[in-house]
């Protein structure tokens, strides 16, 4: 099978479900094209997490198929896809540079070229100075920024970001928002952005997919067409206006379920 | 820095040093005092005199007990990580051998040293005494460390398709390392008893050279100073080779693991 050429992500019938848990996800059809930046955004424990874990190929659908640039899962090598975890998922005992250097040492590159790679990656979101620096000797928000870095060094085409600012606080999230969509505006990667807060989904995506509750299904597809993202978009009407649309349809998507 | 930790760490070193002056100081007291005989109990003095005066004897004596426990130890280290590492590999070898693992360890290695010195060249026997004592920490601490693995980190690999060995290698086995080294630490003194305990053995059975057949030795002879320096050697040597496994540890880990990262005041 092979998605239309716009599509970067394509999924059709996906379904997730665990032995003695029922269903937890679908059946879900979403196409998201090159270049776009989508949010999903749902109440805890509708399977948006493992939505995004069965695109990057490291959970298997029970059924329906997933399509990353044309391509169906099995058939994908690990560098086509960029994911950032809830947290940092750092390796403790290894440096900032050897973390982000992780993908490529795993992919068999030279290691001059892999640091090279790795110090490039970091320069690009903000820590060029912080390659050799400890886990540990680094603030969360910089945890988070080596992630970032470590998900982008393979050059990837699609970004998966699973909740990734969720556990930072207020200011940081906001700096790291900027961040983020400075990257995105950069490098051009389609980016999948789970995240339970409509604030985040709506500031930052061009869609915000509205899931419902267990067993996650689409509830609404909501096009955000601001074209500044800044400050003043955050304190701006429009922006009010569509995070109350988003409001109202995760409501109505947490009400849907309590019903059946 | 403030005075008052200063004079704590001062204090905590002085501590023990303090007790162990006044005990060696009681201890002579009571000898000298009672007048007892250094056949029943020598004092300090003639302790220190007798260590001087057998140095040679001793210090060879003590070289061949740390050899043992040496290759013991190494013998345990890698047995035990060798064989975490086949566990980890296989949950059917490892259902198949862990029992017989346990068993060697809970049985006492005072009951097996006889046996082996039977079966095996003395030397041999030795150090498979150390070995069986010291390993079954090395292999369960591998284990367990080799099972710690973070969760999301084994996705990420997963998710950049690592091999099996690449799994191993660049995740598992620095997972496992605080672990290990946890493991290694004990085994260190363990070799050390397990050579001990078997030197003992071999030393009834009438050869060998080590510290322990030196304590037995002169224990029939009657020469209890020689016993008390052998005895002080080998505590020494306990002591030491706590300390640099201590140190090793502390060396490999400093850099990021909590164990060895100094506490925030």
């Amino acid at each position: 099978m092979t998605a239309r050429g716009g599509d970067a992500i394509r999924l059709r019938g996906l379904t997730k479900a665990y032995d003695g848990r029922g269903p937890v996800l679908g059946p879900i059809d979403l196409d998201v094209r090159r270049g776009e930046f989508v949010s999903l955004l749902g109440p805890s424990g509708c399977g948006k997490s493992t939505a995004l874990r069965i695109i990057a190929g490291v959970s298997a659908p029970t059924s329906g198929e997933v399509a990353v640039a044309g391509h169906p899962a099995a058939e994908r090598t690990g560098r086509a896809i960029g994911f950032v975890f809830q947290e940092p998922t750092l390796m403790p005992w290894a440096s900032a540079r050897d973390n982000v250097r992780l993908p490529l040492t795993l992919a068999g590159e030279a290691r001059h070229d892999a640091d090279r790679r790795a110090d490039a990656a970091l320069a690009r979101v903000g820590l060029g100075e912080f390659a050799g620096a400890f886990p540990r000797e680094l603030s969360g928000g910089m945890k988070m920024r080596v992630s970032l870095a470590r998900a982008l060094v393979t050059e990837p085409d699609v970004l998966l970001l699973d909740e990734p600012f969720a556990a930072l606080d207020e200011i940081t999230r906001f700096r790291l928002n900027d961040d983020l969509l400075a990257l995105w505006r950069g490098l051009g990667k389609t980016v999948v952005f789970v995240t339970h807060s409509v604030f985040e989904s709506v500031y930052l995506s061009q869609r915000v997919v509205v899931m419902t509750a267990r067993p996650g299904r689409i509830h609404a597809d909501i096009r955000i067409d601001a074209v500044e993202r800044d400050a003043n978009f955050r304190t701006s009407a429009e922006y009010a206006a569509w995070c109350r649309r988003a409001s109202l349809a995760l409501a109505e998507a947490s009400e849907a379920v309590a019903v059946t | 820095m403030s005075e008052a930790p200063i004079r704590g760490r001062i204090l905590r070193a002085a501590l023990p040093v303090a007790v162990l002056l006044v005990g060696i100081a009681a201890w002579q007291l009571v000898v000298s005092v009672n007048g007892i005989p250094s056949y029943v109990l020598p004092g300090p003095a003639l302790v220190a005199a007798t260590l001087i005066e057998d140095w040679p004897l001793l210090w060879s004596s003590l070289l061949t007990t740390l050899s043992t426990t040496f290759q013991g130890f190494v013998a345990a280290a890698i047995g035990g990580v060798a064989l975490a590492l086949l566990f980890s590999r296989s949950k059917w070898l490892e259902l198949a051998l862990l029992p017989y693992a346990i068993i060697l360890q809970v049985t006492p290695v005072i009951a097996i040293a006889p046996l082996l010195l039977i079966y095996l060249p003395q030397q041999t026997a030795v150090v498979a005494c150390a070995w069986i004592v010291a390993f079954f920490p090395v292999l369960s601490n591998t284990m367990l460390g080799l099972n710690s693995v973070d969760r999301n980190l084994a996705g990420l690999f997963a998710l950049y398709r690592a091999s099996r060995w690449q799994t191993l290698r660049y995740l598992r086995l620095p997972a496992a390392l605080p672990y290990m080294l946890g493991g290694l630490r004990i085994a260190g003194g363990l070799s050390l008893i397990g050579a001990v305990v078997a030197e003992i053995a071999a030393g009834s059975a009438g050869s060998g050279s080590g510290l322990a057949y030196r304590i037995a030795e002169s224990g029939y002879r009657l020469n209890i100073p020689r016993m008390f320096a052998a005895l002080l050697l080998l505590s020494v040597a306990g002591v030491v080779i706590y300390m640099a496994l201590a140190l090793a540890s502390h060396l490999l880990l400093r850099r990021w693991h909590e164990s060895a990262l100094r506490k925030e005041s």
